[in-house]
């Protein structure tokens, strides 16, 4: 029953208490570059959701049993991008044999997860927080959701703003930015406005 | 245009002199400098890089500190593919280049836990996700991986003193808002007391939010310079 506990402490903080793009500030490039639909937003998620689950579990492992007895530590930064650009390389290859339309209008950005800081700090925060098994299981997969979902919100939004006059020097990203930071205020309320 | 500003005749005699070696042109060189300064700036223009900026920036002090790591990182992986451009094969080029990164990134990272801890505790995890900051890949494969070893550090010092000034600037203002300090200096608050005023920091500026805002006004900001920029021309 704990444990169960413990799990939904977790995948609740990770959401929505330090949701990955409001609160820690990973994964924005994505969140600012793939969220103008919202049908890419979902392809885009859902790969992240998988690539970055992947990730922590490969992290976690190559860290117990590799970095750890070899005492490779200072390695640990090179080891975790080759793992993770392996591993995008992978989806990608999966996605094109399955999907070839999602594969299609996720375009450019699929490599581009490679460089996605939402995959490789989650990696390093697994370790940095020296999480047992399933609590690191768990952190990947709320942390993935929280990014899928700060991403299909902020699509939505975003459908909406095309619409909009917006002035001229404000186009882009900065309206892309002050939105993101109106979702972060709101999402501030899960916490309460506390000093950190 | 910044071609017509920077002709060679504005330099001194000893400058000529080293532009008569063919391999070096001072003109392409300070181009390739300025141009990360305004022109491609990669937050501002590129709006590149965002997750560090973004973060660490609750202090000046943080926000230069991060500029600099990056631009470390930054000049050395420049300089390293650069040297190597010719070696890497054309097929596996972007995990060459990532590896070359990474290993810039571990010396920053050990050689900032050595010598500044508490900056080293301070920026936390985003010191080894400079790996996976856009400036420092997109730099290795539009710039360095084509042009000579010292354009490219010419190109990698401009991005980062275009970068770290960014950073600091939104620092500045939100520890000047959010904590009344600049540089941990009570600069608002000591204003304030003058006056037998309380400062209420702006607590926000310091929350997540305030990053957000604060870059946004920023580029718009930097935006409206470029457009007024353009009218004059």
């Amino acid at each position: 029953m704990d444990n169960v506990v413990e799990i939904l402490l977790i995948l609740v903080s990770t959401i929505f208490v330090t949701n990955f793009v409001l609160a820690r500030f990973l994964g924005i490039c994505p969140f600012l570059g793939v969220s103008a639909r919202i049908e890419t937003s979902i392809g885009m998620g859902m790969a992240v959701v998988f690539v970055m689950t992947l990730a922590a579990l490969c992290a976690w492992l190559i860290e117990r049993f590799v970095l750890v007895p070899f005492e490779l530590t200072y390695l640990r930064t090179i080891m975790f991008i080759l793992v993770i650009a392996t591993l995008v390389q992978f989806v990608e290859m999966v996605i094109r044999k399955t999907s070839p339309a999602l594969y299609n209008s996720l375009g450019i950005f699929l490599p581009l997860i490679t460089t996605n800081c939402a995959v490789l700090g989650v990696a390093l925060l697994v370790i940095q927080k020296e999480m047992d098994f399933f609590p690191m299981l768990f952190f990947a997969v709320g942390a993935s959701a929280g990014f899928t979902l700060a991403l299909l919100l902020m699509a939505g939004i975003r459908e909406q703003i095309v619409h909009a006059r917006i002035p001229k020097v404000l186009q882009g990203a900065p309206i892309s930015l002050v939105t993101a930071g109106l979702m972060s205020l709101a999402f501030l309320g899960f916490a309460g406005l506390v000093k950190m | 245009m910044a071609d017509k500003e920077l002709t060679t005749h504005h330099l001194v005699e000893g400058v000529e002199a080293i532009e008569s070696v063919p391999w070096i042109n001072i003109k392409d060189l300070l181009l390739d400098f300025v141009r990360g300064l305004w022109e491609a700036n990669p937050l501002f223009r590129l709006v590149l890089g965002m997750c560090p900026t973004l973060a660490v920036t609750t202090s000046a002090t943080n926000g230069v500190g991060m500029g600099a790591a990056t631009m470390l990182v930054l000049v050395g992986s420049n300089i390293m593919i650069s040297i190597l451009r010719k070696v890497i094969p054309d097929m596996i080029r972007i995990p060459a280049f990532i590896i070359v990164i990474a290993s810039f990134v571990t010396i920053t990272d050990l050689m900032m836990a050595a010598f500044t801890p508490e900056l080293h505790h301070a920026l936390g995890i985003f010191i080894p996700l400079i790996v996976v900051n856009c400036i420092v890949l997109a730099r290795a494969e539009a710039f360095a991986s084509k042009n000579t070893i010292i354009r490219s550090t010419a190109d990698g010092l401009g991005m980062g003193i275009g970068f770290t000034f960014v950073l600091t600037l939104l620092g500045s203002i939100r520890e000047f808002l959010g904590n009344g300090t600049w540089f941990d200096i009570p600069v608002l608050t000591g204003i304030m007391e003058i006056f037998n005023y309380e400062y209420q920091p702006m607590i926000v500026m310091i929350l997540p939010p305030g990053a957000f805002i604060g870059l946004g006004l920023l580029v718009a900001f930097a935006n409206m310079i470029e457009e007024k920029r353009k009218v004059r021309k």
